[in-house]
Protein backbone atom coordinates (compact mmCIF):
# COMPACT_ATOMS: atom_id res chain seq x y z
CA UNK A 1 0.00 0.00 0.00
CA UNK A 2 1.59 2.89 -1.09
CA UNK A 3 0.43 7.08 -0.06
CA UNK A 4 1.66 9.82 -2.05
CA UNK A 5 3.36 12.81 -0.31
CA UNK A 6 0.69 14.77 -0.39
CA UNK A 7 -1.46 12.57 1.42
CA UNK A 8 1.13 11.71 3.59
CA UNK A 9 1.69 15.52 4.25
CA UNK A 10 -2.16 15.79 4.69
CA UNK A 11 -2.55 12.95 7.26
CA UNK A 12 0.39 15.10 9.56
CA UNK A 13 -1.58 17.96 8.93
CA UNK A 14 -4.52 16.31 10.54
CA UNK A 15 -2.69 14.71 13.48
CA UNK A 16 -1.12 18.10 14.18
CA UNK A 17 -4.76 19.92 14.15
CA UNK A 18 -5.97 17.30 16.66
CA UNK A 19 -3.17 17.11 18.86
CA UNK A 20 -3.97 21.29 19.30
CA UNK A 21 -7.63 20.33 20.14
CA UNK A 22 -7.18 19.68 23.95
CA UNK A 23 -4.74 22.49 24.12
CA UNK A 24 -7.25 24.93 22.69
CA UNK A 25 -10.33 23.68 24.58
CA UNK A 26 -8.09 24.19 27.75
CA UNK A 27 -7.45 27.26 26.47
CA UNK A 28 -11.21 28.47 25.72
CA UNK A 29 -12.27 26.29 29.27
CA UNK A 30 -10.00 28.76 31.04
CA UNK A 31 -10.85 31.81 28.89
CA UNK A 32 -14.34 30.97 30.15
CA UNK A 33 -13.85 30.01 33.54
CA UNK A 34 -15.15 26.78 33.46
CA UNK A 35 -12.00 24.92 34.86
CA UNK A 36 -13.79 25.01 38.18
CA UNK A 37 -12.70 25.48 41.72
CA UNK A 38 -9.28 24.81 41.36
CA UNK A 39 -8.19 25.99 37.86
CA UNK A 40 -4.24 25.51 38.25
CA UNK A 41 -4.49 22.01 39.79
CA UNK A 42 -6.38 21.16 36.56
CA UNK A 43 -4.51 22.57 33.93
CA UNK A 44 -1.25 20.54 35.67
CA UNK A 45 -3.39 17.35 35.77
CA UNK A 46 -4.36 18.05 32.08
CA UNK A 47 -1.52 18.62 30.76
CA UNK A 48 0.09 16.00 32.90
CA UNK A 49 -2.15 13.72 31.60
CA UNK A 50 -1.51 14.51 27.95
CA UNK A 51 2.06 14.12 28.51
CA UNK A 52 2.06 10.93 29.20
CA UNK A 53 -0.48 9.84 26.22
CA UNK A 54 1.66 11.41 23.44
CA UNK A 55 4.75 9.42 25.19
CA UNK A 56 2.84 6.59 24.58
CA UNK A 57 1.13 7.08 21.15
CA UNK A 58 4.31 7.86 20.05
CA UNK A 59 5.79 4.12 21.39
CA UNK A 60 2.37 2.50 19.92
CA UNK A 61 3.46 3.86 16.19
CA UNK A 62 6.07 1.12 15.79
CA UNK A 63 3.92 -2.05 16.43
CA UNK A 64 0.76 -0.51 15.13
CA UNK A 65 2.41 0.05 11.95
CA UNK A 66 3.72 -3.70 11.86
CA UNK A 67 -0.09 -4.93 12.67
CA UNK A 68 -1.85 -2.83 10.10
CA UNK A 69 0.99 -2.42 7.89
CA UNK A 70 0.43 1.30 7.12
CA UNK A 71 3.93 2.53 6.19
CA UNK A 72 3.10 6.34 6.80
CA UNK A 73 3.05 6.02 10.25
CA UNK A 74 6.08 5.94 10.58
CA UNK A 75 6.20 9.73 9.87
CA UNK A 76 4.13 10.94 12.29
CA UNK A 77 5.80 9.48 15.32
CA UNK A 78 8.28 12.53 15.27
CA UNK A 79 5.41 14.57 15.72
CA UNK A 80 4.14 12.71 18.91
CA UNK A 81 7.10 12.73 20.19
CA UNK A 82 7.01 16.21 20.02
CA UNK A 83 3.56 16.84 21.09
CA UNK A 84 4.95 14.78 24.34
CA UNK A 85 7.27 17.09 24.71
CA UNK A 86 5.17 20.08 24.40
CA UNK A 87 2.53 19.13 26.72
CA UNK A 88 5.44 18.26 29.32
CA UNK A 89 7.18 21.72 28.87
CA UNK A 90 3.46 23.68 29.50
CA UNK A 91 3.12 20.69 32.53
CA UNK A 92 6.69 21.70 33.72
CA UNK A 93 6.13 25.29 33.40
CA UNK A 94 2.35 25.60 35.25
CA UNK A 95 4.25 24.38 37.98
CA UNK A 96 7.37 26.53 38.32
CA UNK A 97 5.25 29.30 37.35
CA UNK A 98 1.74 28.97 39.64
CA UNK A 99 3.06 26.57 42.42
CA UNK A 100 6.14 27.94 42.92
CA UNK A 101 6.45 31.44 41.53
CA UNK A 102 9.68 30.51 39.47
CA UNK A 103 11.45 30.72 43.18
CA UNK A 104 14.13 28.56 42.34
CA UNK A 105 15.36 27.52 45.33
CA UNK A 106 11.61 26.37 46.43
CA UNK A 107 12.07 24.15 43.29
CA UNK A 108 15.23 22.46 44.08
CA UNK A 109 13.76 21.72 47.87
CA UNK A 110 10.58 20.63 46.36
CA UNK A 111 12.59 17.70 44.20
CA UNK A 112 15.27 17.16 46.92
CA UNK A 113 12.07 16.43 49.34
CA UNK A 114 8.93 14.24 47.21
CA UNK A 115 10.55 11.86 44.83
CA UNK A 116 7.63 12.08 42.99
CA UNK A 117 8.68 15.62 42.14
CA UNK A 118 12.52 14.43 40.91
CA UNK A 119 10.97 11.42 38.85
CA UNK A 120 8.75 14.20 37.29
CA UNK A 121 11.79 16.16 36.44
CA UNK A 122 13.95 13.42 35.39
CA UNK A 123 11.20 12.18 32.80
CA UNK A 124 11.13 16.01 31.70
CA UNK A 125 14.90 15.97 31.41
CA UNK A 126 14.91 12.82 29.50
CA UNK A 127 12.36 14.18 26.44
CA UNK A 128 14.55 16.96 26.41
CA UNK A 129 17.65 15.41 24.24
CA UNK A 130 14.89 13.31 22.08
CA UNK A 131 13.09 16.55 21.39
CA UNK A 132 17.14 18.06 20.49
CA UNK A 133 18.02 15.25 18.31
CA UNK A 134 14.77 15.06 16.37
CA UNK A 135 15.58 16.72 13.17
CA UNK A 136 16.59 15.26 9.93
CA UNK A 137 19.92 16.79 10.59
CA UNK A 138 20.28 15.70 13.98
CA UNK A 139 19.43 12.30 12.48
CA UNK A 140 22.13 12.28 10.13
CA UNK A 141 24.95 14.05 12.18
CA UNK A 142 24.73 11.11 15.08
CA UNK A 143 23.78 8.22 12.58
CA UNK A 144 20.46 6.24 12.64
CA UNK A 145 22.10 3.19 14.25
CA UNK A 146 22.96 5.48 17.05
CA UNK A 147 20.15 7.74 17.00
CA UNK A 148 17.94 4.55 17.68
CA UNK A 149 19.73 3.62 20.53
CA UNK A 150 19.32 7.39 22.46
CA UNK A 151 15.67 7.18 21.19
CA UNK A 152 15.17 4.20 23.33
CA UNK A 153 15.22 6.78 26.13
CA UNK A 154 11.55 7.13 25.37
CA UNK A 155 10.33 4.87 27.06
CA UNK A 156 12.71 5.39 30.31
CA UNK A 157 10.86 8.62 30.45
CA UNK A 158 7.07 6.76 29.88
CA UNK A 159 8.28 5.01 32.86
CA UNK A 160 9.38 8.07 35.25
CA UNK A 161 5.67 9.02 33.52
CA UNK A 162 3.76 6.84 35.11
CA UNK A 163 6.17 6.41 38.05
CA UNK A 164 5.68 10.24 38.55
CA UNK A 165 1.78 9.60 38.31
CA UNK A 166 1.57 7.03 40.40
CA UNK A 167 3.52 8.15 43.54
CA UNK A 168 1.17 11.72 43.65
CA UNK A 169 -2.29 10.16 44.34
CA UNK A 170 -3.75 9.71 47.23
CA UNK A 171 -5.69 6.56 47.03
CA UNK A 172 -6.81 5.97 43.77
CA UNK A 173 -3.92 4.27 41.89
CA UNK A 174 -6.27 2.71 38.79
CA UNK A 175 -5.52 5.82 35.98
CA UNK A 176 -1.49 5.60 36.33
CA UNK A 177 -1.91 2.15 36.82
CA UNK A 178 -3.86 1.45 33.78
CA UNK A 179 -1.15 3.91 32.08
CA UNK A 180 1.38 1.12 33.47
CA UNK A 181 -0.05 -1.42 31.79
CA UNK A 182 -0.14 -0.30 28.31
CA UNK A 183 3.49 1.34 28.62
CA UNK A 184 4.18 -2.89 29.78
CA UNK A 185 2.18 -4.32 26.63
CA UNK A 186 4.21 -1.47 24.61
CA UNK A 187 7.44 -3.10 25.92
CA UNK A 188 6.83 -6.43 26.32
CA UNK A 189 6.15 -6.10 22.01
CA UNK A 190 9.27 -4.83 21.74
CA UNK A 191 11.47 -7.30 23.91
CA UNK A 192 8.99 -10.28 21.50
CA UNK A 193 10.55 -8.49 18.55
CA UNK A 194 13.64 -8.17 19.72
CA UNK A 195 14.17 -12.10 20.63
CA UNK A 196 11.40 -13.82 19.56
CA UNK A 197 11.15 -12.53 16.11
CA UNK A 198 9.05 -15.13 14.10
CA UNK A 199 6.41 -14.61 16.85
CA UNK A 200 5.68 -10.85 16.25
CA UNK A 201 6.42 -11.29 12.31
CA UNK A 202 3.36 -14.01 12.13
CA UNK A 203 1.01 -10.91 13.14
CA UNK A 204 2.62 -8.05 11.15
CA UNK A 205 0.99 -7.24 7.87
CA UNK A 206 4.43 -6.20 5.93
CA UNK A 207 7.12 -7.88 7.92
CA UNK B 1 -22.10 14.62 -0.43
CA UNK B 2 -19.13 12.33 -0.71
CA UNK B 3 -21.16 9.49 -3.18
CA UNK B 4 -21.86 12.62 -5.31
CA UNK B 5 -18.49 14.11 -5.64
CA UNK B 6 -17.36 10.72 -6.45
CA UNK B 7 -18.84 11.07 -9.66
CA UNK B 8 -18.42 14.42 -11.28
CA UNK B 9 -18.73 13.40 -14.79
CA UNK B 10 -22.12 12.48 -13.94
CA UNK B 11 -22.91 15.45 -11.34
CA UNK B 12 -21.95 17.82 -14.01
CA UNK B 13 -24.53 16.58 -16.49
CA UNK B 14 -26.89 17.06 -13.97
CA UNK B 15 -26.09 20.29 -13.85
CA UNK B 16 -25.86 21.35 -17.49
CA UNK B 17 -29.23 19.35 -17.54
CA UNK B 18 -30.86 21.88 -14.87
CA UNK B 19 -29.01 24.63 -15.56
CA UNK B 20 -28.52 25.48 -19.21
CA UNK B 21 -29.21 23.26 -22.39
CA UNK B 22 -25.99 21.73 -23.78
CA UNK B 23 -25.84 23.45 -26.81
CA UNK B 24 -25.75 26.72 -25.03
CA UNK B 25 -22.70 26.20 -23.13
CA UNK B 26 -19.38 27.70 -24.93
CA UNK B 27 -16.26 24.94 -24.48
CA UNK B 28 -14.20 27.36 -22.45
CA UNK B 29 -16.98 27.82 -20.12
CA UNK B 30 -17.05 24.10 -19.12
CA UNK B 31 -14.93 24.15 -16.00
CA UNK B 32 -11.75 21.09 -16.50
CA UNK B 33 -12.07 18.24 -14.24
CA UNK B 34 -9.01 18.93 -12.32
CA UNK B 35 -11.17 21.97 -10.42
CA UNK B 36 -13.49 19.03 -9.77
CA UNK B 37 -11.24 16.65 -8.73
CA UNK B 38 -9.55 19.50 -6.28
CA UNK B 39 -13.06 20.74 -5.31
CA UNK B 40 -13.85 17.05 -4.51
CA UNK B 41 -10.78 16.34 -2.13
CA UNK B 42 -10.90 20.01 -0.91
CA UNK B 43 -14.48 19.27 0.65
CA UNK B 44 -13.11 15.72 1.53
CA UNK B 45 -10.79 17.14 3.19
CA UNK B 46 -12.38 19.80 5.00
CA UNK B 47 -15.11 16.80 6.49
CA UNK B 48 -12.16 14.93 7.44
CA UNK B 49 -10.81 17.94 9.17
CA UNK B 50 -14.01 18.90 11.14
CA UNK B 51 -14.68 15.01 11.58
CA UNK B 52 -11.63 14.31 13.55
CA UNK B 53 -11.10 17.56 15.25
CA UNK B 54 -15.21 16.93 16.64
CA UNK B 55 -14.57 13.52 17.79
CA UNK B 56 -10.82 14.57 19.48
CA UNK B 57 -13.07 17.08 21.51
CA UNK B 58 -16.00 14.93 22.20
CA UNK B 59 -13.37 12.77 23.15
CA UNK B 60 -11.80 15.41 25.54
CA UNK B 61 -15.02 16.28 26.72
CA UNK B 62 -15.98 12.97 28.31
CA UNK B 63 -12.53 12.53 30.01
CA UNK B 64 -13.06 15.92 31.47
CA UNK B 65 -15.67 16.57 34.10
CA UNK B 66 -18.81 18.07 33.16
CA UNK B 67 -19.59 21.90 34.20
CA UNK B 68 -20.49 22.37 37.35
CA UNK B 69 -24.25 22.07 39.33
CA UNK B 70 -25.78 24.70 40.85
CA UNK B 71 -26.59 23.13 44.23
CA UNK B 72 -30.27 24.57 45.53
CA UNK B 73 -30.50 22.74 49.17
CA UNK B 74 -33.43 23.50 51.49
CA UNK B 75 -33.61 26.62 53.46
CA UNK B 76 -32.75 26.35 57.19
CA UNK B 77 -35.08 28.06 59.99
CA UNK B 78 -33.91 29.92 63.00
CA UNK B 79 -30.11 29.28 62.50
CA UNK B 80 -28.33 31.74 65.28
CA UNK B 81 -24.88 33.56 65.19
CA UNK B 82 -21.94 30.96 66.75
CA UNK B 83 -23.27 30.71 70.32
CA UNK B 84 -19.65 30.06 72.07
CA UNK B 85 -17.30 33.15 72.09
CA UNK B 86 -14.03 31.24 72.05
CA UNK B 87 -15.09 31.43 68.07
CA UNK B 88 -12.66 33.35 66.49
CA UNK B 89 -14.22 35.79 63.71
CA UNK B 90 -12.85 34.55 59.82
CA UNK B 91 -12.48 38.00 58.33
CA UNK B 92 -10.90 36.31 55.01
CA UNK B 93 -13.46 35.82 51.92
CA UNK B 94 -16.13 32.93 51.81
CA UNK B 95 -15.72 30.24 49.28
CA UNK B 96 -18.41 30.74 47.10
CA UNK B 97 -21.54 27.68 47.10
CA UNK B 98 -20.76 26.81 43.14
CA UNK B 99 -16.95 25.85 44.76
CA UNK B 100 -17.60 24.13 47.74
CA UNK B 101 -20.49 21.94 46.08
CA UNK B 102 -18.22 21.06 42.86
CA UNK B 103 -14.63 20.06 44.56
CA UNK B 104 -15.31 17.34 46.61
CA UNK B 105 -13.38 15.02 48.06
CA UNK B 106 -15.82 12.17 48.73
CA UNK B 107 -14.42 8.36 47.42
CA UNK B 108 -18.24 7.10 47.76
CA UNK B 109 -18.82 8.95 45.15
CA UNK B 110 -16.20 9.49 43.25
CA UNK B 111 -12.24 9.97 43.67
CA UNK B 112 -12.51 12.67 41.20
CA UNK B 113 -13.16 15.34 42.78
CA UNK B 114 -15.23 17.28 40.47
CA UNK B 115 -17.57 14.58 39.64
CA UNK B 116 -18.41 14.21 42.77
CA UNK B 117 -21.13 16.61 42.80
CA UNK B 118 -22.61 14.96 39.39
CA UNK B 119 -23.13 11.36 40.86
CA UNK B 120 -24.14 12.15 44.04
CA UNK B 121 -27.24 14.43 42.89
CA UNK B 122 -30.37 13.03 44.26
CA UNK B 123 -28.66 11.03 47.07
CA UNK B 124 -31.65 10.38 49.30
CA UNK B 125 -30.80 11.49 52.98
CA UNK B 126 -34.41 11.14 54.26
CA UNK B 127 -35.33 8.93 56.59
CA UNK B 128 -32.21 9.07 58.36
CA UNK B 129 -30.91 7.78 61.54
CA UNK B 130 -28.06 8.20 63.77
CA UNK B 131 -26.87 5.95 66.78
CA UNK B 132 -24.78 6.74 69.38
CA UNK B 133 -23.59 3.97 71.73
CA UNK B 134 -20.97 2.66 73.20
CA UNK B 135 -19.44 3.60 76.92
CA UNK B 136 -22.72 5.97 77.41
CA UNK B 137 -25.27 5.88 80.01
CA UNK B 138 -28.32 6.70 78.10
CA UNK B 139 -27.45 5.16 74.18
CA UNK B 140 -30.14 5.99 71.47
CA UNK B 141 -30.91 6.26 67.74
CA UNK B 142 -31.89 9.66 66.79
CA UNK B 143 -34.06 10.55 64.19
CA UNK B 144 -32.14 13.34 62.15
CA UNK B 145 -35.44 15.35 62.67
CA UNK B 146 -34.91 14.88 66.80
CA UNK B 147 -30.98 15.40 66.98
CA UNK B 148 -31.14 18.74 65.25
CA UNK B 149 -33.77 20.05 68.37
CA UNK B 150 -30.93 19.18 70.67
CA UNK B 151 -29.52 22.64 69.76
CA UNK B 152 -29.89 25.18 68.17
CA UNK B 153 -28.46 25.16 64.52
CA UNK B 154 -25.75 27.73 64.56
CA UNK B 155 -23.21 29.66 61.82
CA UNK B 156 -20.07 28.70 61.86
CA UNK B 157 -17.59 30.04 59.83
CA UNK B 158 -14.71 27.98 59.32
CA UNK B 159 -11.11 27.87 57.24
CA UNK B 160 -10.85 24.05 56.06
CA UNK B 161 -8.08 22.80 55.08
CA UNK B 162 -7.19 19.72 53.10
CA UNK B 163 -4.54 17.08 53.60
CA UNK B 164 -3.90 17.67 50.04
CA UNK B 165 -2.85 21.46 50.05
CA UNK B 166 -5.79 23.59 49.44
CA UNK B 167 -8.04 25.28 51.56
CA UNK B 168 -11.92 27.15 51.59
CA UNK B 169 -13.42 29.16 53.70
CA UNK B 170 -16.94 28.11 54.36
CA UNK B 171 -19.83 29.07 55.94
CA UNK B 172 -21.26 25.93 58.11
CA UNK B 173 -24.53 25.48 59.94
CA UNK B 174 -24.46 22.95 62.54
CA UNK B 175 -24.02 22.56 66.26
CA UNK B 176 -21.42 21.77 68.56
CA UNK B 177 -20.81 18.32 69.23
CA UNK B 178 -20.58 18.16 72.87
CA UNK B 179 -24.54 18.97 72.87
CA UNK B 180 -24.93 15.65 71.63
CA UNK B 181 -22.24 13.65 73.49
CA UNK B 182 -23.89 15.56 77.36
CA UNK B 183 -27.11 13.92 75.77
CA UNK B 184 -26.23 10.30 75.72
CA UNK B 185 -23.93 10.69 79.18
CA UNK B 186 -20.72 9.01 78.50
CA UNK B 187 -19.33 6.84 81.00
CA UNK B 188 -15.53 7.63 82.93
CA UNK B 189 -14.56 4.74 80.95
CA UNK B 190 -14.71 6.78 77.94
CA UNK B 191 -11.93 8.08 76.00
CA UNK B 192 -12.69 8.13 72.37
CA UNK B 193 -15.69 8.87 70.00
CA UNK B 194 -15.48 6.88 66.74
CA UNK B 195 -17.97 8.01 63.77
CA UNK B 196 -19.17 5.74 60.98
CA UNK B 197 -20.32 6.65 57.33
CA UNK B 198 -23.14 4.82 55.80
CA UNK B 199 -22.25 1.63 54.26
CA UNK B 200 -24.93 1.75 51.51
CA UNK B 201 -23.29 0.45 47.90
CA UNK B 202 -26.79 1.65 46.01
CA UNK B 203 -26.19 4.74 47.30
CA UNK B 204 -22.98 5.11 47.11
CA UNK B 205 -21.75 3.76 44.24
CA UNK B 206 -17.60 3.58 44.39
CA UNK B 207 -18.13 1.51 48.09
CA UNK B 208 -17.85 -0.89 45.07
CA UNK B 209 -14.36 -0.21 44.37
CA UNK B 210 -11.70 -1.33 46.45
CA UNK B 211 -9.85 2.17 46.74
CA UNK B 212 -10.63 2.69 50.94
CA UNK B 213 -11.43 -0.02 53.59
CA UNK B 214 -15.48 0.51 53.46
CA UNK B 215 -17.32 1.82 55.72
CA UNK B 216 -14.93 5.17 55.91
CA UNK B 217 -14.49 5.97 60.02
CA UNK B 218 -12.77 8.69 61.67
CA UNK B 219 -11.83 8.85 65.50
CA UNK B 220 -11.30 11.78 67.92
CA UNK B 221 -9.95 12.24 71.70
CA UNK B 222 -13.09 12.73 74.08
CA UNK B 223 -11.73 16.28 74.80
CA UNK B 224 -11.25 17.28 70.60
CA UNK B 225 -14.62 16.15 70.61
CA UNK B 226 -16.17 17.71 73.28
CA UNK B 227 -13.84 20.92 71.81
CA UNK B 228 -16.99 23.60 71.35
CA UNK B 229 -15.35 24.37 68.02
CA UNK B 230 -16.14 20.76 67.22
CA UNK B 231 -19.66 21.06 65.42
CA UNK B 232 -21.92 18.91 63.43
CA UNK B 233 -22.98 20.01 60.49
CA UNK B 234 -26.45 20.06 58.83
CA UNK B 235 -25.69 22.92 56.55
CA UNK B 236 -23.97 25.75 54.60
CA UNK B 237 -24.92 29.07 53.76
CA UNK B 238 -28.10 29.02 55.91
CA UNK B 239 -29.37 26.03 53.54
CA UNK B 240 -29.13 22.22 53.99
CA UNK B 241 -25.78 20.42 53.00
CA UNK B 242 -25.57 19.48 49.71
CA UNK B 243 -24.65 15.38 49.41
CA UNK B 244 -21.24 16.08 47.89
CA UNK B 245 -20.42 17.34 51.34
CA UNK B 246 -21.38 15.16 53.46
CA UNK B 247 -25.51 15.44 53.74
CA UNK B 248 -27.28 15.48 55.86
CA UNK B 249 -25.03 15.02 58.28
CA UNK B 250 -21.10 15.48 59.33
CA UNK B 251 -18.32 16.28 61.77
CA UNK B 252 -16.71 19.31 60.86
CA UNK B 253 -13.00 19.99 63.04
CA UNK B 254 -11.59 22.72 61.78
CA UNK B 255 -8.04 22.32 63.19
CA UNK B 256 -7.68 19.27 61.85
CA UNK B 257 -6.94 17.66 57.79
CA UNK B 258 -10.13 18.06 56.00
CA UNK B 259 -10.67 14.43 55.84
CA UNK B 260 -11.35 13.76 59.51
CA UNK B 261 -14.73 15.69 59.13
CA UNK B 262 -16.30 12.66 58.48
CA UNK B 263 -19.34 13.15 56.07
CA UNK B 264 -22.95 11.15 56.39
CA UNK B 265 -22.66 9.83 59.47
CA UNK B 266 -24.88 6.94 60.86
CA UNK B 267 -23.18 5.77 63.94
CA UNK B 268 -21.06 7.54 66.79
CA UNK B 269 -19.63 5.53 69.52
CA UNK B 270 -17.65 6.04 72.43
CA UNK B 271 -14.93 3.44 73.36
CA UNK B 272 -12.02 3.53 75.84
CA UNK B 273 -9.12 2.93 73.35
CA UNK B 274 -8.26 5.20 70.01
CA UNK B 275 -10.53 3.67 67.16
CA UNK B 276 -9.43 2.75 63.73
CA UNK B 277 -9.60 5.45 61.38
CA UNK B 278 -9.82 5.16 57.26
CA UNK B 279 -7.19 7.37 55.95
CA UNK B 280 -4.81 5.60 58.97
CA UNK B 281 -5.19 2.55 57.90
CA UNK B 282 -5.36 3.83 53.71
CA UNK B 283 -1.60 5.21 54.57
CA UNK B 284 -0.23 4.26 58.51
CA UNK B 285 2.74 6.58 57.94
CA UNK B 286 1.18 9.35 55.67
CA UNK B 287 -2.18 9.87 58.16
CA UNK B 288 -1.71 10.11 61.33
CA UNK B 289 -4.86 9.84 63.79
CA UNK B 290 -4.10 13.17 64.97
CA UNK B 291 -3.66 14.75 61.71
CA UNK B 292 -3.80 18.37 62.44
CA UNK B 293 -3.16 21.14 60.38
CA UNK B 294 0.40 21.53 60.83
CA UNK B 295 2.52 23.65 58.24
CA UNK B 296 5.56 21.94 60.13
CA UNK B 297 5.54 18.32 59.27
CA UNK B 298 5.20 17.56 55.96
CA UNK B 299 3.17 15.06 54.35
CA UNK B 300 5.63 11.89 53.24
CA UNK B 301 4.98 13.15 49.52
CA UNK B 302 4.45 17.01 49.94
CA UNK B 303 5.05 19.98 52.18
CA UNK B 304 2.04 21.07 54.48
CA UNK B 305 3.79 24.69 54.42
CA UNK B 306 1.64 26.30 51.72
CA UNK B 307 -2.17 25.63 50.40
CA UNK B 308 -4.23 26.96 47.52
CA UNK B 309 -6.88 28.79 49.14
CA UNK B 310 -9.55 28.31 46.42
CA UNK B 311 -10.31 31.44 44.39
CA UNK B 312 -6.73 32.59 44.58
CA UNK B 313 -3.44 32.37 42.41
CA UNK B 314 -0.91 32.71 44.77
CA UNK B 315 -0.68 29.99 47.40
CA UNK B 316 -0.61 31.25 51.41
CA UNK B 317 1.10 30.39 54.59
CA UNK B 318 -0.57 27.30 55.83
CA UNK B 319 -1.23 28.31 59.98
CA UNK B 320 -0.58 26.04 62.83
CA UNK B 321 -3.55 23.95 63.43
CA UNK B 322 -5.15 25.94 60.52
CA UNK B 323 -5.39 29.09 62.38
CA UNK B 324 -6.98 28.14 65.91
CA UNK B 325 -3.67 27.60 67.56
CA UNK B 326 -5.33 29.64 70.47
CA UNK B 327 -8.21 27.63 71.17
CA UNK B 328 -6.66 24.33 70.78
CA UNK B 329 -2.94 23.79 71.34
CA UNK B 330 -3.17 23.41 75.11
CA UNK B 331 -4.44 19.91 74.01
CA UNK B 332 -1.29 19.09 72.62
CA UNK B 333 0.82 20.66 75.07
CA UNK B 334 3.61 17.88 76.06
CA UNK B 335 3.67 15.99 72.80
CA UNK B 336 5.44 15.52 69.84
CA UNK B 337 3.28 16.53 67.06
CA UNK B 338 6.20 14.79 64.84
CA UNK B 339 5.55 11.74 66.30
CA UNK B 340 1.16 12.15 66.43
CA UNK B 341 1.26 13.60 63.49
Amino acid sequence: MSTSLTEIRFNQSVIFVNALVPLALLGWDGYNHQLGANPLEYVTHTTGILTLVFLLLTLAVTPTRKFTGIPWLVRVRRMLGLFAFFYGTLHLITYMWFDKAFAVIAIAKDVWARPFIAIGMTGFFLMLPLAITSTNKMVKRIGGKRWQQLHKLTYVAGIAGVLHYWMLVKADTRIPIAFGIVLLILFAYRLADKYFPTLTRKFSVNG
Amino acid sequence: MYYIFEEPLLLRALFKMLIKRPDDIKGSEITDDSTYVNRRSFIQKAVIFAGTTAATGILYKMINPKPPIVFEGEKLTGVTPASADVIPVIDEKQTPLIDIANYNNFYEFSTDKREVAEIAKGFISKPWTVTVEGLVNKPKTYDLDDLIKLAPLEDRVYRMRCVEGWSMVIPWVGFPLAKLLKEVDPLSKAKYVAFQTLFDPKRFPNQNSYVLDWPYVEGLRLDEAMHPLTILATGMYGQSLPPQDGAPIRLVVPWKYGFKGIKSIVKIKLVAEQPPTTWNIAGPDEYGFYSNVNPNVAHPRWSQATERRIGEYERRKTLMFNGYADQVAYMYQGMDLREYY
